[in-house]
């Protein structure tokens, strides 16, 4: 399996419409200056400038693929990826590093855990979040292949399931239950899953569905589920206001549709940082807190 | 420049003045900002800028951005004197009808990006100037910018990018006005010494009388022989033209009557004096 920075280095030698473009943010890319040349182009410490420098090399068909932190890359630039490259509607293509919990111990400044609320907000937008590096890797081809700008959460943690293909727009099921189904998207994977089999060795009957694109958003895999399973939960490194939980909502009401969810997340606060299985055992997120407090719920 | 393109320079820009006028009526526009725009804007499309009504659409043709977005009205006078859109097409502003409302509209043949959040072309402008310079192409990029537009950081930002960028093909046109919406400039946020501060960024920077037409030409003229990033400050009057309106800051944004219309036209020809009674909705 290509790494990030092996697959998104062949997409450009072979399609020169790529333009690898970074706000002095490099941990992805490190090696692409001396293979892309001028085709590799660091803006500086310039979120603004580099997101409206994308609009314009795409407005000349170029495509350009954007690194930053993800705080920075969503926030410091909105409204530059909005007014510039949403209202043109332009195949710019965000990378976004460390979001969520991955900034670990960063702290809140950098903790990127609005960027799916804010993201989606843009009509056009597509905003995906892979499960680990192998999700990532399948996925890439296809969002950097469509003709809308892109947010992707990266996430290159090393695969500790073996995914389904990716197609476009859809929900990876992974298993079924009729006790609770969970689902969540991005790094909260790992341990979502670990805390699936915990809780199907305790006895439960318990679902996970990898939401590894948000937007476009698999509806109908979360339509098959009313009176399938009893209960959603929601597992996600990102406030409870506007990622996973609030999608699930909009969906549910638009259909008429009614089922409980309960949603895990972080609640109108920011995350302790810390080493991240600190953070992760601290804020109840690892499989352990998971098991728990889905334990408390049903 | 000899004497008959002067002539004909002036000739457009009057032509201009006249389409733009009437815009300032039946719902408004900003009056003041779209006149001190329109000598440098006439130069561009008439003797500067390698497009024409075949090419608007065409790789090679050179690039403007209006960045300050307000002065769109000057942009569309120009394009309706060029033929590039249909002269009574101006009548549909502020219609649904049409795309013609306070900022321009990439739906108007013309318009290369839609603009009027400040500060935000000149990273746009950066962008095509980059993809030319990496294809290897000869067009040059220009992108026209207010004066109060410069209290934005992200164009302090875009500068330095440029700079370092060594984006040669790229030339920062300021309208000098010296106001900002409500106020002169120098009395909010104060510019000068602005050639310095450009200098300072490493632009090649000229300053000129934004409604002398030889300077104008003289200044585009250099950027030819220098490789760039330039910037052209135009010292030039906000509402130029109508002396009843000229350099006051309540006349930013205008909405006359229709005899007011009548009036300021004839006072653009010198007959007579403009009494504006109209109210100016200045905090918008």
């Amino acid at each position: 399996m290509k790494t990030y920075e092996e697959l998104l280095r062949d997409t450009a030698l072979a399609d020169e419409r790529f333009v690898v473009m970074t706000a002095e943010n490099r941990a992805l890319v490190r090696n692409l200056p001396s293979v892309l040349g001028d085709r590799f182009v660091d803006t500086g410490i310039t979120e603004q400038t580099m997101l409206g420098a994308a609009a314009g090399l795409a407005l000349r068909g170029r495509i350009p693929v954007v690194h930053a932190l993800a705080a920075f890359l969503t926030m410091r630039a909105f409204e530059f990826t909005r007014t510039s490259v949403g209202i043109a509607n332009l195949p710019v293509k965000m990378s976004s590093f460390i979001p969520g919990v991955l900034s670990d111990g960063n702290g809140p400044t950098h903790q990127a855990i609005e960027d799916i609320s804010i993201m989606r907000g843009i009509p056009g937008m597509e905003v995906y979040a892979p499960a680990d590096a192998q999700d990532l890797v399948d996925m890439l081809p296809t969002i950097w292949a469509t003709p809308n700008p892109s947010y992707v959460r990266i996430n290159t943690r090393p695969a500790k399931y073996d995914h389904a293909p990716y197609e476009h727009g859809k929900a990876e099921v992974i298993a079924k239950g009729d006790d609770l189904t969970i689902v969540t998207y991005g790094f909260m994977f790992e341990a979502s899953l670990e805390a699936q089999r915990k809780l199907t060795e305790n006895g439960f009957s318990v679902g996970l569905i990898n939401f590894r694109s948000l937007k476009p958003f698999d509806g109908e895999a979360i339509r098959s589920l009313i009176g399938q399973t009893k209960q959603i939960i929601s597992i996600e490194d990102h406030f409870i206001t506007g990622g996973l939980f609030s999608i699930l909502a909009e969906f549910l009401v638009k259909e008429g549709l009614s089922i409980p969810v309960h949603p895990i997340g972080f609640d109108a606060k920011w995350f302790k940082p810390a080493r991240l299985p600190e953070v992760l055992a601290y804020e109840g997120l690892d499989a352990e807190g998971l098991v728990k407090r889905i334990t408390q719920l049903i | 420049m000899t004497e008959d393109k002067r002539s004909e320079l002036q000739a457009f820009a009057l032509k201009v003045r006249e389409r733009i006028i009437p815009m300032s009526t039946d719902g408004g526009c900003f009056l003041g900002a779209s006149l001190s725009a329109v000598d440098v804007l006439t130069y561009l499309y008439s003797e500067f800028l390698t497009i024409d009504q075949s090419t608007l659409k065409d790789p090679k043709r050179d690039y403007l951005f209006l960045s300050k977005g307000h002065d769109v009205p000057a942009l569309y006078g120009i394009f309706a004197e060029l033929g590039w859109i249909e002269n009574n097409r101006l009548a549909n502003h502020l219609s649904t009808s049409d795309h013609i409302y306070w900022h321009p509209n990439r739906e108007i043949p013309g318009v290369e990006f839609h603009a009027g959040s400040l500060g935000q072309l000149p990273a746009v402008s950066i962008g095509v100037a980059m993809d030319l310079k990496i294809s290897k192409a000869v067009n040059r990029v220009v992108c026209v910018m207010g004066d109060g537009e410069l209290n934005e950081g992200s164009c302090w930002e875009a500068f330095l990018v440029a700079a370092a960028h060594k984006l040669t093909n790229l030339i920062f046109v300021i309208d000098r006005n010296q106001f900002q919406a409500n106020m002169p400039t120098e009395e909010l946020i104060p510019l000068e010494p602005l050639v310095d501060k450009f200098e300072a960024f490493g632009m090649k920077t000229q300053r000129i009388d934004g409604h002398n037409f030889d300077q104008i030409a003289e200044a585009f003229e250099q950027t030819n022989n220098n490789p760039g990033p330039h910037v052209i400050i135009c010292d030039t009057v906000r509402g130029k033209g109508l002396p009843s309106i000229e350099a006051r800051a309540d006349r930013w944004f205008c909405n006359f009557s229709a005899g007011e219309i009548t009036e300021l036209l004839n006072e653009l020809h010198q007959k007579g004096s403009a009494v504006i009674t109209a109210e100016t909705i200045v905090a918008r």
